[in-house]
């Protein structure tokens, strides 16, 4: 019998995916068993991506541990829009030291539960991406090593956004930042070599490795009750879009995360033991343009001195990305 | 029970016996023997519940130990020199978030040059994080300071280093009385935190603090080692009850009633300082000794008491303010302020450079006639300074600075002594 397979998408929202799924798959952002760890009231950006993030991954990790969950967080954005008395947004025990020891703090306090018999409490360390792949990445790749008892979750933002938008090893070529200025023959960040840290920690063989993006909620909360599941240690890269340091509109936060899976510039995949085992597909791919054109940060690269020449540079890297870990759908393009 | 040991096995044994609950461990001469005896007490089983920890660095080994203080785990680790500079962002932060965490200093140098020998620069150079700091005589004390250094931190909830000489101390074999179990067990009892990271209660630790509440908080630590200059000879007291031996405390002088010259020391050079005093005091020297136990919280008081009879001090260090002269001189001086005694500052052994009786003898007869510069540095090679002084002054391009001195002394490796 031939049959054609249904598939649900959508262009706009992934809202009306939401209605279609079983009600235990869906994502809902108010409900009585929320546990609303990191609460109203904080001092996020209008449309930040790592505040929508941290409340999904936190929850989710609340929910999943039966509320026995302990949190360490690098400095950055998170700490300082989230902390000062009495706005304080946690509900759970949190504890903020340094900018580049969260994974080290976070193994302590699983040291410590350890010890004292607490095998139920799950202990998750939380950074920018400065934090995690620049500063806090000894540290990290220490605890990774140990395979010491912490889940981390890097918001990657792509830049260090709390101190004023400069590069950090997670800003992407071309990319306008305060120490990268669009000036002169290669406007914005260089082309390195780049530093992929979820590849690097799957060269770790830890247990579980995923990226996510604040546009898949279902996804991400997925991911996270997962990894809170396992022992040893885990890493999860969440991509967060920051209206202010990419110069994009509030309302495109979500769209700008879903177009960066879409054109394949951030692929979505889970990783055990060091080897991939599933991949968010793209439906069809889209060009980069997309994704650059709504962010200031990208504007150089277009209009009177266009740059078409590091666009395509661009492009390949999001072509590389699909190749690499096979995201597009098979039968499409 | 008495025992010829290691003076690292002798703290290693006594730190378990403090019943430790986190250990991170980054191996740095001379602090290494101390974790490594650790080490293997946790692997045998004999210290249990303990989680000790291989850490990536000094910064992850003060990390980790932030990490598990808050998390309510009684928390341990040494360092020396480097290793404690290197992890001085979380030194400040461990104080700053009041965590009583323990740490053994086994004082090195700090380079460049690079240089693996004793002398105090390196907990000197945290004088200022919030720290408190003993500072050991002999192994023995280094055992008993430990002891009392869990008591100390945990009762005032701040965090506590026990420096002791590196090599001098640490790896020195002599007779040791390590306590017994029962004994530690009474004197210190398990750690009951003032915070802890607990789901059951959610608290956040190490928050946003802005300008109206930072000096508040500042200022509370200062409090701390305040009531510590009260609690320090308490505990020392209560100690001598439980052990039957006097250690600790904030200072203690030796052969110092009627001394008109006072030498001013910490750690183990005080036993040369000692020997060189009976000799003097055989010959008719009315001299004495001064020990500082706890440089911080600096006893000024107790330094002022002990001096106050005195005409003349020597405050010999293992350490170099570069540009002024002495650091621990510069708070004896504090002490005495409007005595109109007269201090000189000694500074001596830098780099592991020994101190041997002769130089001190001739240094303290010198005080006391009161022929000493403001600052001495004792058996420093002049000719070789001076040599040095004179090829920059020759050459533009004169090159590396130890590399010369080196080669001018024709010594090709670095020697003890």
């Amino acid at each position: 019998m031939s049959f054609q397979p249904v598939k649900f998408y959508q262009t706009g929202t992934f809202t009306v995916g939401n209605r279609l799924l079983a009600p235990d798959e869906r994502s809902v952002q108010a409900s009585e068993m929320r546990s609303n760890s990191i609460n109203s009231g904080h001092r996020a950006c209008q449309g930040c991506g790592e505040a929508l993030g941290a409340r999904y991954a936190i929850d989710a990790a609340m929910a999943e541990s039966n509320g026995q969950l302990i949190a360490a967080n690098a400095t950055g954005c998170l700490e300082v829009f989230s902390t000062p008395y009495p706005e304080s947004s946690w509900q759970v025990p949190w504890i903020h030291s340094l900018f580049g020891n969260a994974p080290a703090v976070a193994t302590g306090i699983a040291a410590a539960m350890k010890v004292k018999g607490r095998h139920d409490v799950r202990v998750v360390a939380q950074g920018g991406d400065g934090g995690t792949t620049d500063i806090g990445f000894g540290c990290l790749s220490g605890m990774f090593e140990r395979n010491d008892d912490v889940l981390y979750i890097c918001y990657d933002n792509e830049a260090y956004m709390n101190t004023g938008v400069q590069r950090s090893s997670a800003t992407p070529p071309t990319a306008r930042t305060a120490t990268t200025m669009p000036v002169g023959p290669e406007p914005g960040n260089v082309f390195g070599q780049g530093k992929n840290v979820p590849e690097i920690a799957m060269a770790h063989n830890i247990p579980y490795v995923a990226t996510a993006t604040v546009a898949d909620l279902r996804d991400l909360e997925y991911k996270v009750r997962k990894a809170v599941n396992i022992r040893g240690a885990r890493y999860i890269h969440l991509f967060v879009p920051c209206p202010l340091g990419w110069g994009s509109a509030s309302h495109d936060t979500i769209r700008l995360a879903r177009l960066a899976k879409e054109t394949g510039m951030f692929p979505v995949f889970e990783a055990e033991h060091g080897e991939v085992t599933s991949v968010l597909k793209i439906r069809r791919q889209v060009p980069i343009e997309e994704y650059l054109k709504p962010q200031k940060r990208f504007a150089h690269l277009f209009g009177k001195h266009a740059h078409p020449e590091l666009v395509a540079r661009l492009q390949a890297i999001a072509d590389r990305h699909i190749r690499k870990y096979g995201l597009l759908e098979e039968g499409d393009n | 029970m008495l025992k010829q040991t290691e003076g690292s096995k002798a703290v290693a044994e006594a730190v378990a016996l403090c019943r430790p609950e986190v250990i991170c461990a980054y191996p740095i001469s001379p602090q290494t023997h101390i974790v490594e005896a650790l080490g293997e007490m946790v692997k045998a089983g004999e210290l249990t519940p303990c989680e000790f920890i291989n850490v990536e660095s000094e910064f992850a080994a003060m990390s980790v130990a932030i990490g598990s203080s808050a998390a309510g785990a009684r928390s341990y680790t040494a360092t020396a020199s480097q290793g404690l500079l290197f992890m001085v962002e979380a030194v400040y932060n461990a104080s700053g978030l009041g965590l009583p965490i323990v740490m053994t200093v086994a004082n090195r140098a700090i380079g460049a040059p690079i240089n693996i020998w004793n002398d105090h620069s390196d907990s000197l150079s945290q004088r200022d994080s919030g720290w408190m700091q003993l500072f050991a005589e002999t192994n023995q004390e280094a055992v008993d300071l430990h002891i009392q250094a869990f008591r100390l931190a945990e009762e005032l909830s701040m965090p506590v280093m026990v420096c002791m000489d590196g090599f001098i101390l640490t790896h020195a074999f002599e007779r040791v009385d390590i306590p017994s179990q029962e004994q530690v067990d009474a004197y210190l009892p398990p750690f009951d935190p003032r915070q802890v990271l607990d789901p059951k209660e959610p608290i956040s630790i190490g928050a946003m603090v802005g300008p109206e509440a930072f000096m508040e908080v500042k200022y509370l630590a200062h409090a701390k080692q305040m009531q510590a200059l009260e609690l320090i000879p308490q505990l020392a007291a209560e100690f001598k009850q439980t052990f039957g031996r006097d250690s600790g405390g904030l200072v203690r002088t030796y052969r110092a009633d009627d001394a008109e010259t006072m030498i001013v020391a910490m750690g183990s050079v005080l036993g040369t300082i000692k020997d060189v005093v009976d000799e003097m005091r055989a010959e008719g020297h009315k001299i004495g000794v001064l020990g500082i136990i706890s440089y911080r919280p600096f006893p000024l008081a107790q330094v002022r008491a002990a001096l106050l009879n005195c005409k003349r001090f020597v405050v010999l260090e293992k350490s170099l303010a570069v540009g002024m002269g002495g650091i621990v001189a510069t708070d004896v001086r504090m002490a005495v302020t409007g005595t109109g005694l007269r201090g000189f500052t000694a500074i001596a052994g830098l780099g592991g450079r020994s101190i041997p009786k002769a130089s001190l003898h001739k240094l303290f007869r010198q005080a006391e006639k009161e022929e000493l510069e403001p600052v001495t540095f004792v058996d420093l090679d002049w000719d070789a300074v001076n040599k040095q002084l004179e090829r920059e002054r020759q050459n533009r391009h004169s090159g590396p600075i130890a590399e010369n001195i080196l080669h001018d002394k024709g010594i090709v490796s670095a020697k003890f002594g």
